[in-house]
């Protein structure tokens, strides 16, 4: 019975994929457009060459952080919304403090400015935590609106603090840089750079981390089961608070990787940064397992970058592009009516024998 | 004999999951107008059986007859169409919702799609009084009491027209007066030609109203006997499979030291009314302390206080000459305390959770569980697989998760991990509850074991059997407070049950003895 239903929780996320696509496809078709064709081209696009692979890893890299940390939060029943606006604080302090101390040699500085950003990352979400532990306040209204806090408090800082009103910071001093020449030069020139490693020893540590610690044991018990966890010895309030403290670090770091890592610098934002709410919906699909968030986080990556293609080679325009990449998602968040009819067609199966 | 006697037979269901058999050969027959009794421990497989009647599951093999004819019932739907109604263990009703509402759902009146409230109530009343079902349709399910709500439920099966009733363990939530009103309604339904098929693990409710019972053990139908010539006793041999004894047999207690002291302590429950006023109770190594009472008279609220889950708003708690007064839990535990919570599937376990992690959860910050914060799966795996060995909790293995076990094995694990600290005090709220004989012999022997060990036990309970058979003393309590301190011997079911009604010692003494007529019973 084991067995069938971890066979089960890697059936709903490829089965929510699959009725993604058919769905995109489904579009395609009645704009007028070969669904075949573009999604050649998306593919083609995202893993056709070294450079394109390259991007796509990228691409996927804060979402591994942001899907981790979301997940943490998660694992002990907390909604933790607020990944965005810890990502993008994360951001902006590791390039601020990059951009303040350039005197620090370059390896030290890269790593300090990390250890900020995810300091940064941890101190806004501690907020929701300790709101919620002391308060009992709801951590999703909460962080829905320590989001837009997030946002306008960074604009405001990039154009007056860290600017002479541009909207753009200077680089990052070329030490602090996570862009690895050996890594662009493997990849045809591509943006990746060396985060994608951190991203993977982080997937690594968080699963030993929430699997195989008295901590990480508390975090999984609690959100299962608070009644007896606080029966059985353990501090909720703790564990709220621990939990969200790692959450936001992991998101911290996430925005992190845009600022030494992919842009090398910060500008004034549009909105709340896409890798929070992506990242949400990685971490869902991958059902909080690191390994899992690690191929959906794969997969959202290619979806971006492959999705460029999908204009210049199979004549798709970007919208309906977005679209499709939308009903894909649309499907992933879904997954739990997939869910419910997978489990539905395994209790006729199993029955109610107790 | 003719087949159109009875109004359902299933022969020979068989009902295979994997390679295990949860119904084997089982043969029921259920005549009109009799109440048949379904007997068998948790796990022996009536919850399968039902389900398969119910349309629930299909049988792997077998017949299912109704009136004679064969039928299949592949969906709850199919079930309702041919006249079967389940009353479930846990009500499906919707607490916002009036009585009237949560009946006619899913089958409402109504007039060219305008709901038909007059029609439905109209219904709903001439069933009520029918049946003897005593219901306020206008009422909402939030405002009324647990026993209405199962009246509710039976309702809602009469009104899609049932023949056939099965109920599912319908005493376990009830107070002993609701139980007595249910078996009442449940002889006026099959006065009206209903049958009933009454599925139970209590014996005594089996002798009371059923006229056949069918025992089934271990997936196998055992034997189909006449209540009325047949013991409990040997009901439940034949559940069990082996001798019980119903009466447990224990040492005389010889009570030492003072383990555990409370001193005028006043805890307030969720809506900020006192729930225990300044209560004051000891319990000495040696013994075993029961704590009398109806539910909701503060007994959760001081166990809760004891064991540091609620705070104490004054008041002393000693633990071993300790002060733990508003200790958190685990300094309570290290202090030597061990708990076996009245709610086991809220307190007691993390359901989805593994038995081995279940078995672990108060002590696997220790070593040699842990150390320097990390878990050691092999040392946790040993140690569960040595108290399942101990306890005999029977499981596939120690991975599955506890929801996988059945309520006495979930109950004997917390038992195993509770009792294998060595704590100096046990506190056991209803540790029996909706449990089956066999389990709760098993239990009353454990809880008796450590008081021979020389362990203080406080036993909260609401069956007086069990406060009478394992209890060295009685606390009743009432209203939030001790009203007195009764020992076994020396006290009665009746005197138990006017103390818990608020009257004191000497006024239930003398209302014994005059209905009575005779001297007391402690009159040796």
């Amino acid at each position: 019975m084991n067995n069938k239903s971890k066979l089960d929780n890697i059936l709903v996320p490829v089965f929510s994929v699959i009725l993604g696509l058919l769905l995109g496809a489904l579009i395609m078709l009645v704009f007028g457009y070969n669904p075949v064709a573009g999604y050649q081209a998306m593919v083609q696009g995202a893993f056709g060459s070294s450079f394109y692979i390259g991007e796509t890893l990228r691409q996927a890299t804060p979402l591994i952080f942001t899907a981790l940390g979301f997940s943490v939060a998660y694992t002990a029943g907390f909604f933790n919304i607020g990944v965005a606006g810890q990502a993008l604080l994360g951001w902006l302090f590791s390039v601020w403090f990059a951009l303040s101390f350039p005197e620090i040699p370059g390896i030290i500085l890269l790593f300090i400015s990390l250890i900020v950003g995810a300091l940064a990352g941890a101190l806004w979400a501690g907020i929701a935590g300790f709101l919620r532990a002391y308060f009992n306040t709801s951590e999703v209204i909460v962080t829905i609106m320590l989001n837009y806090t997030a946002l306008y408090t960074a604009n405001y800082l990039i154009r007056n603090v860290l600017s002479e009103s541009s909207d753009t910071t200077a680089r990052i001093p070329e030490g602090a840089s996570l862009r690895w020449a050996w890594l662009s030069d493997l990849t045809s020139n591509s943006t990746l750079h060396g985060g994608i490693f951190l991203a993977l020893i982080m997937a690594v540590v968080v699963w030993i981390f929430m699997k195989k610690t008295t901590a990480g044991f508390e975090i999984r018990a609690v959100g299962l089961n608070p009644f007896a966890s606080k029966y059985a010895g353990m501090s909720t309030k703790r564990n709220i608070i621990i939990s969200m403290l790692i959450s936001g670090s992991l998101a911290g770091l996430g925005g992190a990787m845009e600022g030494m890592g992919t842009f090398q610098n910060i500008f004034v934002q549009g909105g709340i940064p896409s890798i929070g709410f992506d990242g949400i919906a990685v971490a869902l699909l991958g059902l909080g397992n690191p390994v899992g968030i690690l191929f959906s986080a794969l997969l959202f990556g290619a979806l971006k970058i492959g999705g460029n293609s999908m204009p210049l080679v199979a004549d798709v325009p970007t919208e309906v592009v977005d679209i499709v990449i939308a009903s894909i998602i649309f499907f992933v968040g879904a997954n739990y009516l997939i869910r419910m009819v997978v489990d539905k067609r395994a209790k006729l199966n199993k029955g109610g024998v107790k | 004999m003719s087949e159109t006697n009875f109004v359902i037979e299933m022969k020979g269901i068989t009902k295979e999951f994997g390679t295990f058999k949860a119904n084997d050969n089982i043969n029921l027959q259920l005549k009109k107008g009799e109440i048949h009794a379904l007997l068998g421990e948790n796990g022996a497989g009536k919850s399968t059986l039902m389900n398969i009647l119910s349309g629930l599951l299909e049988p792997t093999s077998g017949k299912i007859l109704i009136d004679g004819k064969e039928v299949t019932i592949n969906s709850p739907g199919m079930a309702n169409k041919l006249g079967i109604g389940m009353v479930h263990q846990h009500f499906m009703l919707v607490k916002k919702f009036t009585v009237t509402e949560n009946i006619i759902l899913g089958s409402e009146p109504n007039k060219a799609g305008v709901l038909d409230q007059k029609t439905a109530q109209q219904s709903i009343k001439e069933l009520s009084e029918k049946y003897g079902l005593l219901v306020n349709p206008a009422s909402k399910i939030e405002s009324i009491s647990v026993g209405m709500e199962q009246r509710v439920e039976i309702l809602k099966t009469l009104y899609r027209g049932a023949e056939i009733l099965i109920f599912d363990e319908p005493t376990a939530v009830l107070t002993p007066q609701e139980i007595n009103e249910l078996m009442q309604i449940m002889k006026a339904l099959t006065n009206e030609g209903k049958s009933i098929i009454l599925i139970t693990h209590k014996l005594d409710e089996i002798k009371e109203v059923a006229d056949r019972c069918t025992v089934i053990r271990r997936g196998k139908s055992i034997d189909t006997v006449n209540v009325s010539t047949t013991s409990q006793q040997e009901l439940a041999d034949m559940m069990v499979g082996r001798s019980v004894s119903f009466k447990t047999e224990k040492k005389e207690a010889y009570p030492k030291e003072v383990v555990l002291s409370v001193e005028n302590i006043v805890v307030k429950e969720g809506r900020g009314l006192e729930a225990v006023k300044s209560l004051s109770l000891e319990v000495r190594a040696g013994e075993i302390l029961g704590i009398a009472g109806i539910d909701g008279n503060g007994q959760s609220e001081l166990i809760q206080a004891i064991t540091g889950l609620t705070k104490t708003e004054s008041g002393k708690i000693k633990l071993n000459g300790k002060e733990i007064q508003n200790n958190t839990p685990r300094n309570i535990t290290e202090n030597g305390l061990g708990h076996i919570p009245e709610d086991r599937h809220k307190y007691g376990l993390i359901l989805p959770m593994s038995l081995e992690e279940n078995i672990a959860i108060q002590t696997y910050y220790k070593k040699p569980l842990s150390n320097k914060g990390f878990l050691n799966p092999k040392e946790i795996k040993e140690y569960a697989k040595k108290l399942i060995e101990e306890f005999d909790v029977r499981t596939q293995s120690e991975t599955v998760p506890a929801s996988a076990l059945s309520g006495g094995n979930q109950q004997k694990a917390i038992i195993a991990r509770e009792i294998d600290r060595n704590p100096s005090l046990l506190i056991a709220a209803q540790p029996t509850r909706g449990l089956d004989v066999g389990a709760i012999e098993y239990i009353h022997k454990r809880l008796i074991e450590q008081r021979d060990n020389g362990k203080a036990v406080l036993l909260m309970s609401f069956e007086l059997d069990e406060i009478l058979n394992v209890s060295d003393r009685i606390a009743v309590m009432y209203e939030g407070n001790i009203v007195a301190i009764v020992e076994p011997k020396e006290t009665t079911q009746q005197e138990l049950g006017l103390l818990m009604a608020g009257s004191s010692l000497e006024k239930a003494r003398a209302a014994v003895e005059k209905e009575l007529g005779k001297e007391p019973t402690h009159v040796e």
